[in-house]
């Protein structure tokens, strides 16, 4: 009696930016140039709506590289690797590509939050500002309905990742979804009520996929408000959660000896990065002190 | 509907003593030293077994293999267990009691990979939603999913077929799916030969129940029973999962043996995909078990009557060990009842408000001549001991591991520094021990943890360095060198009878209905269990701002609603034979006529464990929170709060 092991896969020869590489059959370009891939030298391929987690979903279009006799460039993240590819990362097309997708992203929508942004419009020379002051945006004012977690959709570039987790891959709660047409496509509730009257169970499963801090941690938003939020200050223990028996794995994110937010480790067996309400928020008991008497 | 939120509970930040009966701050060696003493003098009056640990079932592998080494080496008696007893020890009794060891047999990887899934009596969508994930994918896969419960609950709304049985008739419908199954030649009958005893018994035990006499007993349509019967026998790999609602019966060890006679019959069990699983309700119960912090077991579930086994331990600890059984959870109240133990060490659980029947157990505990509390809050078991002292929180402040469901060991690590004076399990049983004539020293839990190795043999190959390379590893782990199948029982299916080892007997049950009879007087069976965002006696879900959170009510079908004239939010006096609480009215249509259903969460608004009853399961010793008899009386007049007669403290 054994486990069942997957077919072995072949390997193909592809060429990445000029350097021949073998790359098991069926992986995608973006995990053949990342770090446990092939590729000699660091490719850095920026990702958004790319989730470890969650099926290529192809809406960032930051990934794109280009593919030789392909008329498009392709995204990296979902297009899969072909014997004989030949690939390249960085091509003067592939960087004009991101440097207009970060220029329209970062003027619709604000950017303030996502981790490396400032640094890729800096590598492409990206400009927001260009289109003008009349571009239009999805400013708006952040949704607070419930102490768990804020959504500011001021900040969502429209990457479907919450609507996955939230939906058929993960969490099957199907809270959210994607409401209205075009650029006034967003992401909404049914019938766009608040939080606490839709189906939403507060597993926050959206906020550990979010990639730019549209959805956050109340904690998280109240000290960014204040001015106290420092990640600099901040460490990260992974521990197992106080609750049920299932084991999950939670990663907790101490600032001042306080618990400011709660991840779990995308590649762990038990969770994949989900948790549910009591894992995500339920920690405040154990910081429940007495005041004056912390020490 | 009134959002009632309970008040948080505040960290405990130094150590307590009661003096001139009340609790006043203390020195560390002032507590310790009382402490110490209060035990001594109950060893030397009355003698070991005058003495009871209840060990916790939330903190670290380590902490509860020092708290059952501090039992038997340092006091010298198995008087040692924990809340294990009020959930799932049925499912250790009877798995270890056919497999010889009392683990799950599946990893939660494999419902994902299953034909067939059914959850018996577990509202894991709710209960236990990170592993209803790993059963959504199974789902999605194209697993068929049955859902067996009393409840229409969030796990049934996923099923393809949903059984409704009446409480406590479990047996009948596990009887007649495997009466269904032998009558339509569908049982594994290599595998029954090879690997089981007792078939025939068996077969003639469960031939009264055909589908018809299964039906009115339990309520579910033959068909159904028919069509589940069929699914699972036919599937070529199939899960079986159950909870509380197998487990908290006066009978669950009979439960727990019907269940697992199903997967005898069928074969499925010790291959990949095919097993049983029982879900842990929390985060370190099994390890606790597997430490030894029961009664029957030392750490490694090493059987105590075993002298070759228990000489190895006397070795290691050098120590006499008892050559027999302690005291269980509910034996241990009972003794506390008759006078027998009266020296008691509960450390971070809160009996008063989690048993069943919770008015006996104030009175038991009040007759206790010494009890220390060890806690992270000052819970209302708490507030009655003669010594508090502040412990760390193990999943946050410690270094350690916990066990989870699927025998997985993880490392929990810390990552806060504790308030307070507020110190770490292992440290203060270590300072007790040496009061008590034992200098014991430990450099960390690591240094525990290689001991634990040293003396059992599944957690031999786990060390800290493999558990963080591999997230956690599961046991059984005897090399260092290698890792097992996620899946236990593999060798039921060799070929070779020395190789395959001792067979698994099938068990003859006997169906027997709940203890509190339904009458006149008391005509709705009530029902209880978890919600989401909350968690057992609510001391650490109080603590955050759940959106989700509406406070204790009682649960009624709109049936019973129109028919005893109540409506949503109204208040109504709720009555079992052994006391009475008030709680609002919650319509919920996924309960049936006659079904009622509360929580446990909020004991300090409505003690709904003054409604249950301590009929207990006689081999496991759990009580049967799952079936009371209860009664609902509309209110005349509002009530103050001191009118409500059950409410403790």
């Amino acid at each position: 009696m054994t486990i069942p092991l997957r077919p072995p896969r072949r390997l193909v020869d592809i060429t990445v930016d000029g350097e021949e590489v073998r790359v098991a059959e069926g992986t995608t370009i973006l995990d053949a140039c990342g770090d446990s891939g092939p590729c000699s030298g660091k490719k850095d391929i920026p990702t958004l709506c790319y989730g470890d987690t969650l099926t290529p979903k192809n809406a960032c279009r930051v990934c794109m590289v280009e593919v030789e006799g392909s008329r498009t460039l392709v995204p990296a993240c979902s297009r899969r690797v072909e014997q004989g590819m030949v690939i390249s990362t960085d091509s003067e097309r592939v960087r004009h590509s991101r440097k207009l997708v970060l220029e329209l992203l970062g003027s619709s929508t604000d950017l303030s939050t996502t981790p490396r942004a400032e640094e890729w419009m800096e590598r492409y020379g990206a400009d927001p500002a260009r289109f003008g002051p009349d571009a239009a945006t999805v400013e708006q004012p952040p949704k607070v309905d419930n102490d768990l977690y804020v959504r500011d959709y001021g900040k969502c570039i429209m990457c479907y990742k919450c609507v996955d987790a939230c939906g058929e891959q993960w969490q099957n709660t199907f809270a959210i979804a994607v409401a209205g047409r075009g650029f006034d496509s967003h992401i909404s509730t049914e019938f766009d009520a608040p939080l606490t009257d839709s189906a939403c169970v507060y597993c926050g499963n959206c906020v550990e996929v979010c990639p730019t801090g549209a959805l956050s941690f109340k904690t998280e938003f109240d000290m960014r408000a204040a001015g106290t939020w420092d990640e600099s200050r901040q460490t990260q223990t992974t521990t197992i959660c106080a609750y049920c028996g299932v084991g999950c794995n939670v990663t907790l994110h101490v600032q001042d000896n306080e618990i400011v937010k709660v991840t779990s480790p995308h590649d762990n067996p038990v969770t994949h990065g989900n948790l549910c309400i009591k894992g995500r928020f339920g920690f405040q008991h154990v910081q429940n002190v007495p005041t004056g008497q912390k020490d | 509907m009134k959002n009632k939120r309970a008040e948080p509970y505040d960290r405990l930040t130094h150590p307590l003593v009661r003096e001139d009966g009340v609790l006043r701050r203390a020195s560390w060696e002032e507590a310790l030293d009382r402490a110490a003493e209060g035990f001594r003098r109950n060893v030397e009056a009355h003698g070991p077994n005058a003495f009871a640990m209840l060990s916790c079932a939330r903190s670290t592998n380590e902490m509860n293999y020092v708290a059952q080494k501090f039992t038997r080496a340092v006091i010298g008696t198995n008087n040692v267990d924990s809340c294990n007893r009020t959930c799932h020890a049925p499912s250790v009794a009877g798995l270890s009691a056919v497999f010889g060891s009392g683990g799950g047999t599946s990893s939660y990887q494999e419902v994902e990979d299953t034909d067939v899934i059914i959850m018996w009596g577990s509202a894991a969508r709710n209960a236990h939603p990170i592993f209803f994930q790993h059963v959504l994918k199974g789902i999605h896969n194209g697993a068929r999913m049955f859902a067996v419960d009393p409840r229409r609950t969030g796990t049934a709304q996923w099923a393809d077929l949903w059984l409704g049985l009446n409480v406590g008739t479990d047996i009948p419908l596990a009887h007649a799916i495997a009466r269904e199954i032998i009558h339509a030649g569908l049982h594994n009958t290599t595998f029954i030969e090879r690997a089981t005893t007792g078939f025939e018994e068996f077969r003639r035990c469960v031939e009264p129940w055909t589908l018809e006499v299964a039906e009115r007993v339990t309520g579910v349509p033959a068909s159904a029973i028919r069509e589940l019967a069929h699914a699972y026998a036919r599937a070529d790999r199939a899960q079986l999962c159950w909870t509380l609602g197998i487990t908290e019966h006066h009978n669950a060890t009979d439960n727990v043996r019907a269940l697992i006679n199903l997967a005898l019959l069928t074969g499925h069990v010790g291959r990949y995909g095919s097993g049983l699983s029982p879900l842990r309700g929390q985060n370190n119960v099994q390890g606790g078990g597997d430490m030894g912090a029961i009664p029957n077991r030392l750490p490694g579930f090493q059987e105590i009557l075993d002298p070759a086994i228990r000489a190895k331990f006397e070795g290691a600890w050098n120590t006499r060990i008892q050559p027999r059984h302690g005291l269980n959870l509910t034996q241990m109240l009972e003794a506390m009842g008759e006078g027998e133990v009266t020296a008691c060490y509960i450390i971070g659980e809160n009996p008063v408000q989690s048993e069943a029947d919770s008015l006996a157990c104030i009175k038991r505990l009040g007759m206790l001549d010494h009890l220390v509390v060890q806690d992270i809050f000052l819970t209302k078991t708490a507030r009655m001991a003669d010594v508090v002292l502040p412990a760390t929180a193990a999943w946050c402040e410690t270094e350690g591991t916990f066990t989870n469901s699927e025998r997985r060991v993880q490392r929990v690590r810390r990552a806060l520094e504790p308030p307070g004076e507020a110190r770490d399990d292992i440290w203060i049983l270590c300072e007790l021990a040496r009061r008590l004539g034992h200098d014991w020293h430990y450099d960390g839990a690591e240094e525990v943890w290689n001991e634990l190795r040293s003396l059992s043999p599944v957690h031999a190959g786990m060390t800290y360095a493999r558990l963080e390379e591999h997230q956690g590893i599961q046991w059984p782990c005897p090399s260092e060198d290698s890792l097992e199948p996620p899946f236990l029982h593999g060798r039921l299916w060799e070929t070779d009878p020395v190789k395959r080892g001792m067979p698994a007997p099938f068990a003859v049950l006997e169906h027997s209905p709940p203890v509190d009879e339904l009458d006149e007087e008391f005509p709705l069976r009530l029902t209880t269990g978890r919600r989401l965002d909350s968690y057992n006696t609510g001391v650490q879900s109080s603590g955050f701002a759940s959106p989700l959170r509406r406070g204790e009510t009682i649960e009624v079908c709109p049936e019973d609603a129109l028919r005893l004239g109540l409506t949503a939010g109204e208040e109504v006096r709720i009555s079992s034979r052994r006391g009475s609480v008030v709680a609002p009215v919650y319509i919920d249509p996924a309960l049936r006529p006659g079904l009622v259903f509360m929580t446990f969460h909020f004991p300090d608004e409505v003690d709904t464990n003054a409604l249950t009853i301590e009929a207990t399961c006689p081999i496991a010793g759990t009580a049967e929170f799952k079936a009371a008899a209860v009664r609902i009386d509309k209110l005349t007049a509002p009530v103050s709060e001191e009118l409500v007669p059950a409410k403790a403290g």
